[in-house]
């Protein structure tokens, strides 16, 4: 839960929505906390919602890191898992 | 060598320990609380305590959400889904942790409570919609990185006029949390943790900026340095925190630039400023009760707020008996001085919080600590 994930601003959508990607996992985020958000910005995500934006060195580097140290899966998997939320 | 992982770049790592052990004066010790589970994970991951001198030590500080939550808190939780009947919705984290009588919302699931992991407060949130008959609460735990995205959920709710969402408010503040145990005068038996200086959040730090600290810097003449996630990143913080240190000086650094400013995600603060005050005082496991340090819901959104919708019954709450958690977060025990740790308490059967969580320092040390060979003392 602690653990923010960098993802790739793919498009923009209405209501301060927007879908990004992590490595192959596409996800419906909320932009409300940045004040401005492009397509091909990278941000942080933890929670469903962009904390800030990154560069995109930064974002390599940091997935890179989380791959390194085995908790990328872990993190994708939790991302994926919308399991209990669509009753 | 047995890490988990190798430093990515393992020159990188070697100069820098090897200058640390240059700055680090011999006759005297540095003690350097990481406040964030983040950083506890990371320094047993790559084995950084082992690239430090004999005399550089870290504690570990309260910094994971789910270890501070103090067992009353979680028995109210249990309370809303069982007698309240709602429809609890919390992280993950939460899911696992034993509350008093060792119940934990998993239990209470499996007995037939709906309780719900999401993975975001816009999960609770479709809960809430897809099921008008039914009262929906979010049990809102975290620090600063967690509060933003429930202040926006609570603002949508009120947007959409969502009559059956509530919010059970568990936020924390960090620098209120460092200052109070730099206070540690006021401390229970076991006395304070000795501490020279602090490795600030990086997230948390992102939102509310590297100022929030420098009042606690000040006050208590101990330096604070922000640092990133990275091994290198804690690595590099502790030799600024050793020079300043060294220097006599008690500021507070930023060495993650890359992420963290001065003054933060102005954007998500004023979010989180309209939608919650500042509790008079907060119960934190470890801590005990702390002046200011905890968030609830301003009155202007009573409508959405669980303790105002729902009655909650005095309750005798008891942590799990010999339990060293509240030491542990205090940094005035470690884990492995738990008598419990390992053989009674594992992950898979976690007694306390900090068995559960991954941020956890019992977890951490359970998953590496083990790994490094019992008689070897720190070398560089
Ligand atoms: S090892 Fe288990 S019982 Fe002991 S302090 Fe840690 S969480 Fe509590």
């Amino acid at each position: 839960m602690c653990l923010a994930i960098p993802a790739i601003v793919q498009s923009i959508e209405p209501g301060d929505m927007a879908i990004v990607a992590i490595e192959n996992v596409r996800k419906r985020i909320s932009t409300a906390l940045l004040d401005s958000v492009s397509e091909g910005d990278y941000v942080l995500v933890h929670v469903g919602y962009a904390l800030h934006l990154l560069s995109e060195e930064e974002a390599q580097q940091t997935l890179s890191l989380m791959a390194d140290a085995g908790i990328l899966e872990d993190e994708l998997d939790e991302i994926r898992g919308e399991a209990s939320c669509d009753t | 060598m047995r890490y988990i992982s190798e430093f990515r770049d393992r020159k990188l790592a070697d100069t820098l320990a090897a200058r640390i052990a240059r700055e680090a004066q011999p006759g005297r010790d540095y003690h350097f609380m990481e406040f964030c589970g983040g950083h506890t994970h990371a320094i047993f991951r790559y084995g950084v305590q082992d690239m430090m001198p004999a005399n550089v030590h870290f504690v570990h500080g309260p910094g994971c959400p789910v270890c501070v939550l103090p067992v009353r808190r979680l028995d109210d939780a249990l309370e809303l889904a069982e007698r309240h009947g709602a429809i609890l919705c919390t992280y993950g984290d939460m899911m696992r942790v034993p509350g008093t009588g060792r119940r934990s919302l998993i239990r209470a699931k499996a007995d037939g409570a709906d309780i719900r992991m999401v993975y975001s407060t816009l999960d609770a949130l479709k809960i809430a919609r897809n099921n008008p008959g039914k009262q929906v609460v979010f049990f809102a735990i975290g620090f600063e990185t967690t509060t933003p995205p429930t202040a926006v959920a609570i603002e949508i709710a009120k947007s959409e006029g969502l009559e059956n969402f509530t919010v059970f408010c568990n936020h924390v503040l960090t620098p209120t949390a460092i200052g109070y145990i730099l206070s540690s005068a006021d401390f229970a038996p076991g006395g304070p943790a000795r501490i020279d200086g602090f490795l600030g959040p990086s997230h948390v730090s992102a939102v509310i900026g590297s100022r929030p600290y420098e009042a606690a810097a000040e006050r208590y003449r101990k330096p604070v340095v922000i640092a990133g996630f990275e091994p290198l990143d804690v690595m590099q913080s502790v030799l600024m925190l050793i020079t300043q240190v060294n220097e006599g000086r008690a500021e507070v650094e930023n060495q993650y630039t890359r992420v963290v400013t001065r003054d933060g995600n102005q954007k998500a603060q004023a979010l989180v400023a309209k939608a919650f005050q500042l509790r008079k005082s907060f119960e934190w496991r470890g801590l005990g009760s702390v002046t200011e340090s905890a968030l609830r819901i301003r009155p202007e959104y009573e409508k959405f707020d669980a303790e105002t919708r729902f009655e909650l019954a005095d309750k005798q709450s008891r942590e799990v008996k010999s339990c060293e958690c509240p030491s542990v977060l205090r940094g005035v025990k470690k884990p492995t001085e738990c008598k419990l740790f390992g053989t009674v308490c594992t992950p898979d059967n976690p007694m306390g919080a900090c068995m559960v969580s991954s941020e956890g320092a019992c977890a951490a040390y359970w998953s590496y600590g083990r790994l490094r060979d019992p008689g070897k003392t720190d070398a560089a």
